[in-house]
């Protein structure tokens, strides 16, 4: 077992582990968008805006999924201090706030035909809402501190803040919205989802993890890249810099 | 270390006292939040009623906000952070006894006035006794939740936004429950008890975590 931790070996893990993740990544998105589009049946009420649901779910799900691994690295960055942990949170955000907005845009789409109208102030939208901004302030602070390190640390103690938060928030959300219309219209309390609904949206769940985990080896290798040549600009730039003092310009 | 974390107390005290008064510019501040609203949301007394407490909460929240990017950003301009982290003092206590100044100095005077702008936003007394009971018990979280994301954009120039996008979301639940503590259940069977209390867990839980937070966030930045 070669030490994955080590960003060298791990970019060659990646180079080897990437097309057979993102092979199996495009042939599951294939096969999930063809039972979603050809095999599963509209639904008895919704009709065919059901098969929006094949989207939504799977990204409702990464969505928290990716904030789980962003409180594992952010773990791994101040437990053990490791480059590979920074990158692997650095990566995970933008992502996550993709799928977030997917999650968001879908459920709105969806909203519109039945529901009436885009967007309610449903608990469960309103906590994933927030869930949104929460990905957008941690992107935020990440490019508002230039030192990598830095940033990482940061970054990592609001992700875990972040993390003790949101059961918080999203108990209150519920409180709150019990609270302001304790008539859910929106409950969709029929029976349990049929197998032949069931299988399209496994199918495109775990095709979605796999483009998440494709995308983000890419992102964290991106970072790594992006890291040795910020370093190798500044050797660069010391070395020209330094024979400047050695012999300055004489005097006119 | 008593003596050394009292003297910090102090001397919290005597800056925002005697720099420009944060407590008097916290206050104009939030004087200036409660009047734009009625022009928003028109002079219709009745609506203004219902609004109140809403009103004063974000007004609340908002000035409490401001002035606490200044919380460590000033003790990391002129050295005197790099003292705290060296100093035989746990960083905690010296978060918890700066937020503890803080809040005294700007959260409180808020606190002390909101009932005076609530008789301007038409609130009964007995709404305007649960609007500062809540704010009371609810201004520490609002503190201590800021100076995480003090300490986390301490050695940004303009921290600030930045600061305000971080730690808005978090306040949710602090805002959700000082707004149903404050007004929601004067119309509602929804007991006032029951609000106030998880406001008072949330403070409670933001005196005990926030400062481990911060302390964090500031020895990553000082080094």
């Amino acid at each position: 077992m070669p030490n994955i931790a080590n960003p060298t070996i791990f970019l060659s893990f990646v180079r080897r582990l990437l097309p057979w993740s993102a092979a199996l990544a495009i042939i599951l998105l294939t096969l999930g968008l063809y039972l979603t589009f050809f095999v599963a049946p509209p639904d008895y009420q919704q009709g065919e805006t059901v098969k929006i649901m094949y989207l939504h779910v799977p990204a409702a799900w990464l969505s928290l999924f990716i904030y789980i691994v962003m409180t594992v690295a952010a773990l791994g960055t101040l437990v053990w201090r490791h480059p590979l942990a920074d990158a692997g949170q650095k990566a995970a955000a933008p992502l996550g706030a993709a799928f977030t907005f997917i999650c968001l845009a879908t459920g709105s789409l969806w909203g519109k035909p039945m529901w009436g109208t885009w967007w309610v102030w449903d608990a469960r939208l309103t906590s994933v809402l927030v869930l949104f901004l929460i990905y957008l302030a941690l992107i935020a602070l990440w490019q508002a501190i230039e030192e990598p390190g830095r940033a990482a640390r940061a970054a990592a103690i609001m992700t875990l803040v972040g993390a003790v938060n949101l059961p918080i928030i999203k108990f209150s959300v519920d409180w709150w919205n019990t609270l302001h219309q304790p008539a859910s219209v929106f409950r969709i309390g029929g029976p349990a989802i049929a197998i032949s609904m069931l299988l399209p949206l496994i199918v495109m769940a775990i095709a979605a993890t796999f483009l998440f985990l494709t995308l983000h080896m890419m992102a964290i290798r991106n970072e790594i890249l992006r890291r040795r040549l910020r370093r190798l600009t500044i050797l660069a730039a010391e070395q020209s810099d330094a024979p400047a003092y050695i012999a300055p310009e004489p005097a006119r | 270390m008593g003596d050394a974390l009292a003297a910090l107390f102090w001397r919290e005290v005597k800056i925002a006292r005697r720099t420009g008064g944060a407590a008097s510019i916290g206050i104009v501040f939030f004087l200036v939040l409660a009047t734009i609203f009625p022009f928003a949301v028109g002079p219709d007394l009745n609506l203004l009623a219902r609004l109140g407490p809403a009103i004063l909460w974000i007004a609340v929240l908002l000035s409490t906000l401001l002035g606490l990017d200044r919380l460590f950003q000033a003790d990391h301009e002129d050295g005197s952070l790099d003292l705290m982290l060296t100093s035989a003092t746990p960083l905690e206590l010296i978060v918890l006894v700066k937020c503890a100044g803080h809040w005294l100095t700007t959260a409180l005077p808020l606190v002390i006035v909101a009932p005076l702008f609530g008789l301007a936003l038409a609130q009964d007394a007995a709404a305007l006794a649960r609007l500062t009971l809540s704010l009371l018990v609810g201004t520490p979280a609002l503190t201590l939740i800021g100076a995480v994301g003090a300490a986390v954009t301490v050695s940004l120039r303009r921290g600030g936004l930045l600061m305000a996008v971080l730690v808005l979301p978090l306040a949710i639940p602090v805002l959700i429950f000082g707004v149903s503590a404050a007004g929601i259940g004067a119309t509602d069977p929804v007991p006032f008890a029951a609000p106030l209390a998880i406001l008072g867990a949330l403070s409670l839980a933001a005196i005990a975590g926030a400062p481990f937070a911060a302390a964090a966030a500031l020895r990553y930045a000082g080094e």
